[in-house]
């Protein structure tokens, strides 16, 4: 209120009073305008909710709960089963998961501890701004360049190295088609593994410093203290991570729909053409006619965002916990 | 004596072994990334040539460009950023300073965490039965709306981090000044924290510039010179999509230089957004 009594220095009483309510008035306006638009971000969430039920109602009352594991996708006789599709996404994810994790943590070590002080930051940075590389640009490159040479360079020779090994014969089984399940794991795991690196990364530069260095001063090698104090005190961080990127591997559709192949049958190996929940909704929705096809898509979406929920949530009460404990 | 040599030695092994595991590890991910980046760089600058920027996506076997691509995804994003930065800074201004450990900040912090990692094809499945399917029509209005649903919980997060970075003393400050609430927000903690969120609002353009899935069944594709928010219009990463899927060689060539647009634009801003940001403590 100071500038207003210098401005004008024989302002009244009244008008005094006036210029405190509207700053008051304006007050609440203004809280009441940010309150308005953290529901309306609750608002989404819920419309994004109800849409996905409505929009699969009248697949949801065709098939009921047993959609989720019938194996079945036929657009033409209108018998609709998501199996193929939540079994291609939980199959492509983990894979990526199996491979991305290690190796994240690895370049996540790397960094941290071994690699020439010069050459930490720009790695790091590197890392991060592939992190935001669009996933668009892993899919065209895996249909591109990385499918055609795994078919030569990789799948024939590996169909022909265990061609007579019991078990493995028929989980690698069938022809080289370049793109399948395993192309598309590969692909997933290459896409997820800056994001996975520069998590750790940051997980591991909040262990201090002390801990490290009392681990060394008992004489620990590097590994024995990246593995028995560094990893441990980490843990929650580290997984909370991980399953970040599980949660966007299980929704990433550009990256796998270009190397799943499409394929509406249980895939017969992992060489084996399949397709994941995103993929088949990217790939068939704006075809789908007749009364149940765009339902089951939106109930696979719905799954999905179901699916997805459950990962993102349980990273997030863990990631919590910790902030928590960093916070105390 | 002995056998402690011996714990010594094995223990020196086992160190040696694994640091060579993780340098491995490390080259071999690099790598991949480093066979990324030159594959789309040769493709791309190879494909990319004066008629990308003027002509229009041609049928196949004729020579076009991007043009209503790359106009579609400016209009689009910039829709997108203009409704989604005000939305997204009020409610991470409430979280930050009103709500703060409040029930309800809470849960939207919550529900935002999972929008932010939420499929993108999910969007484009709620946009589309909110907006195309009642309205009976694939529109750029649809997709743009499909990338504010994205920009906003980035927004949200990265505006929330910042004006947590704001110290309480200069709240304290205005306060003590007789300053109103709305006044201190407005006037010192969002000017102190003005950079981190601008850093934020670049990112979220970074994360939208190269969206697709939510595009696919909002916006659709269009293969003319569309300007009309109310009609399907083309998209960068859509028609990269739908000319890499296709089996025409021409179509691929197009399909690289889209690839190479997006990423350099995405790039590119991130690093301006790297520069911006705050130095983290």
């Amino acid at each position: 209120m100071a500038d207003i009594a210098l401005h004008e220095q024989m302002i009244s009483v009244p008008e005094r009073a006036q210029a405190v309510a509207r700053g008051g008035a304006g007050d609440i306006r203004f809280k009441m305008v940010t309150l308005a638009a953290a529901l309306i971000v609750m608002g989404i969430f819920a419309g994004v909710i109800l849409s996905l039920v409505i929009g699969a109602m009248p697949s949801i009352k065709a098939f009921g709960l047993p959609f989720v594991w019938t194996d079945k996708w036929n657009p033409v006789t209108e018998k609709f089963g998501a199996w193929p599709s939540v079994f291609g996404t939980l199959v492509t994810s983990f894979l990526a998961m199996f491979i991305a994790v290690p190796v994240g943590i690895g370049i996540a070590i790397f960094l941290t501890e071994i690699c020439p002080r010069l050459l930490r930051r720009p790695i790091g940075i590197a890392i991060e701004l592939l992190a935001g590389i669009p996933s668009i640009i892993y899919g065209i490159w895996g249909l591109f360049v990385f499918a055609p040479w795994f078919q030569v360079h990789v799948q024939t020779p590996f169909i022909d190295a265990v061609a007579d090994i019991p078990v493995l014969q028929d989980v690698f089984a069938g022809p080289p088609y370049g793109i399948g399940i395993v192309t598309a794991s590969l692909i997933l795991s290459i896409m997820i593994l800056p994001f996975i690196s520069a998590v750790t990364r940051d997980v591991f530069e909040t262990v201090p410093a002390m801990l490290k260095e009392a681990a060394y001063g008992l004489g620990c090698t590097t590994w024995e203290v990246m593995w028995r104090v560094v990893l441990p005190f980490a843990r929650a961080g580290v997984v909370g991570g991980a399953m970040l990127a599980l949660g966007r591997a299980l929704g990433e559709t550009m990256a796998v729909t270009f190397v799943i192949g499409n394929a509406h049958h249980m895939p017969h190996s992992l060489f084996a053409p399949g397709t994941t929940i995103s993929a088949t909704i990217a790939n068939e929705f704006t075809e789908a006619l007749g009364d149940l096809y765009a339902p089951s898509l939106f109930y696979l979406g719905l799954i999905l965002f179901f699916i997805t929920f459950i990962v993102l949530a349980s990273a997030q009460l863990m990631l919590r916990a910790l902030e928590r404990r960093a916070g105390t | 004596m002995k056998t402690n040599q011996g714990l010594i030695r094995r223990r020196r092994i086992a160190n040696g072994f694994f640091l060579f595991l993780s340098v491995g590890a490390a080259g071999f991910g690099l790598i991949w990334l480093a066979l990324i980046l030159y594959a789309l760089f040769s493709e791309g600058f190879s494909a990319i040539n004066p008629k990308v920027f003027t002509e229009i996506t041609p049928p196949p076997g004729e020579d076009g460009g991007l043009i209503n691509a790359i106009v579609g995804s400016v209009l689009m994003s910039g829709v997108a950023v203009l409704a989604g930065t005000p939305l997204g800074l009020f409610a991470g201004t409430y979280l930050a300073e009103y709500g703060r450990y409040g029930r309800l900040a809470f849960f939207v912090r919550f529900v935002n965490d999972i929008l932010l990692s939420a499929p993108s094809i999910v969007t484009g499945l709620f946009i589309y039965e909110i907006l195309v399917a009642p309205l009976h029509g694939f529109s750029g209005w649809a997709g743009a709306a499909s990338l504010t649903v994205i920009v906003i919980p980035v927004v949200v997060r990265t505006t929330e981090n910042m004006l947590l970075l704001v110290p309480n003393g200069l709240r304290e400050a205005a306060a003590a000044l007789g300053a109103p609430r709305s006044n201190i927000i407005r006037a010192v903690t969002w000017r102190a924290a003005r950079a981190g969120i601008i850093t934020g609002v670049l990112f979220a353009v970074a994360r939208i510039s190269g969206e697709t899935a939510p595009l696919l069944f909002t916006a659709l594709n269009s293969s003319f010179m569309n300007k009309d928010m109310t009609q399907p219009i083309a998209s960068l990463p859509v028609v990269v999509f739908q000319f890499a899927m296709s089996p025409y060689e021409d179509w691929h060539h197009l399909a690289w230089a889209g690839a190479l647009l997006i990423t350099a634009t995405v790039l590119t801003i991130s690093i301006i957004a790297r520069l911006l940001e705050p130095k983290r403590h």
